[in-house]
């Protein structure tokens, strides 16, 4: 069978395992839609969070940016599973016990006031909005390249698939389609690694495989890759890091933070039955994540022995990486690079006309490589590898057969897919029952509610399809904003609404915006207001990454401090919360009396 | 908030600070501030600072909240304030 049939097969019946699962668990009360009848398991309910979680950035995108990375690229890991440290211990059993549908509830009850609620659901609109914009045009990436049609009919298909589960199973059909979505992610991300893990190094275990020797050889894998890329010119693999150190730790900070205030993330834990659930439901997800994340830095490092190893003979069995005779003809490269260069995501020009590819650093300041490499004639660097296509491509580097690649299109598609239907649906609450509901038409009926749930979805479909369709600029940059609007505004307000009982409404709302602005001030004179190109201010805040050399994408760790003092400032000349509210915050403290969510204000 | 309240909470916070403590060090402190100076010590073919930003942190990570949810648990029972 052709690899094209494959990957039809393939796609196809995990699409209709799906949208089966989604017609089982119909969602028939506001119960179920938001919180699923709080019934989940807490080893599903990690299941769910963890497919929630890995989005298309996760599983298409980070290996290949740990791959240039080297061992900076680790904030990447650490960053997006140390949250749920934050998560377990500081936010989720209290917002469980709590026992309402939606983070803006929270803040609004705990800070007795609409206006707070009202600001939370403009952090989170915002900070949704932009995540599931990159999911979609990650939808559309897939798509076009899977099943050979514009990257547009893509999108269309994506969004229709996302509204049929979506819209109709709401967070209980949501849930049940994510486990199912995780099971298919994390088969096609980790089957490609132990292939490759066994062929480089004859150990079945990536996780361990990246420690051990190579095959045939008695040095270490990792050490044979920094002797690589260095003579190279590039930097050192495991120790170049991102930036300067105090970036390394401010932008790890950040996305930790982020992930812990991440409304889609945070509404998993409303889903399981008790307190004691929603601890321990953060350590599943954990471990469901940490597969995917231990594996990555193996599929990392891997990728770049390999493909360094295909332009280079050298590389596998020794001599010197600048005899001419090593690198490889060009009329002779394998299949795989040709396929990958007609999406103009891998170029090879053969600048020094003699038919051969030279891939090395030729901006290095390593005077060495660059004594050897004019010496060797090599007139600058010959070949440019996309960093997403590092996972997708990995398989056929390594040349496994049609099968794993097709389950890794359909292993890419899971994870954009079931990212978007778990901000989704975090729209859809925050816009029904916290807006409609809390605001506009208090009385309004359990199946109204429902229906303007439901609506809010199509329309953030609709929304954020179009903007996937015409991204302006978007990408690395609104990955890095959602994470920044939730590090800097949610997660400093909830947590401060359960660890200090004296916090009151002005501190609240005050730091919110106060973190929000700092943020979003900051990201935008890098990126441009709203992203749109050429309205950069670069200029008024004195050039690219004035504070500290901190860049914009690991800024949110700075609005969540400007977060938590401009509210402790404000919380002590405005008067102290109502005696109930402390009561509140006492019950809210333990466990016992925790009861089914429910959406009543 | 009556004593008993006030003693579970601070038992609670006494938990939070000595895992965020743990939790801090392997990952900012051995992945990110001494990676260089860890990076001496080799794990199999692993330079130790570089195994924990990579593979040793989210060890850590889900052994601290499985840790923590079972003192939770066991806090909760000693003070009496558990579900059911």
């Amino acid at each position: 069978m052709d690899l094209q049939t494959t990957t039809y097969l393939v796609v196809g019946a995990s699409f209709a395992l799906y949208i089966g699962i989604a017609i089982w668990a119909r969602a028939g009360s506001t119960s179920e839609f938001y919180a699923a009848g709080g019934q989940v398991h807490p080893v599903m309910n990690g299941m769910a969070t963890a497919a929630d979680w890995m989005s298309a950035a996760s599983f298409i995108s980070m290996a290949g940016l740990i791959a240039n990375m080297g061992y900076g690229g680790g904030l990447f890991l650490m960053g997006w599973t140390g949250g749920y440290v934050l998560l377990a211990m500081l936010l989720a059993p209290y917002l469980r016990k709590f026992g309402k549908f939606t983070v803006p509830q929270f803040i609004g009850d705990r800070f007795y006031s609409k206006s707070a609620s009202t600001v939370a659901v403009i952090c989170l609109l915002t900070a949704s909005l932009t995540y599931i914009i990159g999911q979609m045009t990650g939808v559309g990436v897939a798509f076009s390249r899977f099943l050979n049609v514009s990257s547009d009919t893509g999108i269309y298909i994506g969004q229709a698939i996302v509204f049929l589960y979506a819209v109709f199973g709401g967070m209980k059909g949501i849930t049940y389609t994510q486990v199912a979505q995780y099971i298919v992610l994390i088969c096609a991300y980790i089957i490609p690694a132990v292939f490759i893990s066994l062929q480089l190094t004859g150990n079945p275990l990536p996780q361990l495989g990246l420690g051990s020797t190579m095959s045939g050889s008695d040095m270490a894998l990792l050490a044979r890759l920094d002797q690589v890329v260095t003579e190279l010119g590039f930097g050192k693999y495991t120790t170049t890091t991102a930036g300067s150190t105090l970036n390394m730790f401010v932008y790890t900070m950040s996305l930790m933070i982020g992930t812990a205030g991440l409304p889609h993330v945070i509404m998993r834990f409303f889903t399981v039955p008790k307190v004691a659930d929603a601890r321990s439901s953060a350590g599943w997800a954990l471990v469901f994540i940490a597969l995917l994340y231990t594996t990555a830095p193996a599929v990392a490092a891997m990728a770049k022995y390999n493909l360094h190893a295909t332009v280079n003979t050298a590389v596998a069995k020794g001599g010197d990486l600048y005899a001419a005779e090593n690198s490889i003809v060009a009329e002779q490269r394998p299949d795989w690079m040709k396929r990958w260069e007609k999406t103009g995501l891998l170029k090879f020009t053969d600048k020094n006309g003699d038919g051969r590819i030279q891939y090395y650093n030729d901006a290095t300041k390593n005077p060495d490589a660059k004594a050897k490499a004019e010496a060797a004639g090599w007139k600058g660097n010959e070949l440019t590898v996309n960093a997403d296509i590092i996972v997708l491509a990995n398989p056929e580097i390594a040349l496994l057969p049609n099968w794993v690649i097709a389950l890794v299109a359909a292993g890419g598609l899971a994870a954009a897919l079931s990212t978007a239907a778990g901000l989704l649906m975090a729209i859809s609450s925050a816009v029904s029952h916290d807006l409609v509901k809390g605001v506009f038409a208090p009385n309004i009926s359990e199946k109204n509610e429902l229906l303007a749930g439901k609506i809010a979805m199509a329309v953030a479909i609709v929304i954020s399809g179009w903007l996937g369709l015409n991204p302006p600029g978007f990408a690395a940059g609104t990955v890095a904003l959602a994470f920044g609007i939730a590090a800097s505004s949610l997660f400093p307000v909830i947590m401060m609404g359960i660890f200090s009982k004296k916090m009151n409404k002005e501190g609240a709302i005050a730091g919110m915006l106060a973190g929000l602005f700092i943020t979003l001030f900051y990201v935008f004179a890098h990126k441009g207001i709203f992203f749109i190109k050429g309205t950069e201010f670069l200029g008024l805040i004195g050039g690219p990454n004035p504070f500290f050399g901190i860049t914009p994408e690991a800024f949110g760790a700075i609005g969540a401090c400007v977060n938590f003092a401009v509210a402790f400032i404000v919380d002590k000349m405005t008067k102290e919360p109502p005696e109930h509210i402390q009561h509140m915050v006492e019950n809210v403290r333990i466990p016992r009396g925790a009861k089914a969510v429910d959406g009543a204000h | 908030m009556n004593d008993q309240g006030k003693a579970y909470w601070s038992a609670t916070l006494g938990l939070l600070g000595k895992i965020l403590a743990i939790w801090f060090i392997c990952s900012f402190g051995a992945g990110i501030l001494f990676a260089d100076a860890l990076n001496g010590i080799k794990l199999g073919g692993y330079p130790l600072g570089f195994w924990f930003a990579h593979q040793g942190s989210i060890y850590i990570f889900i052994a601290l909240i499985f840790y923590y949810a079972k003192a939770m648990g066991e806090l909760d029972r000693k003070f009496d304030v558990h579900e059911d």
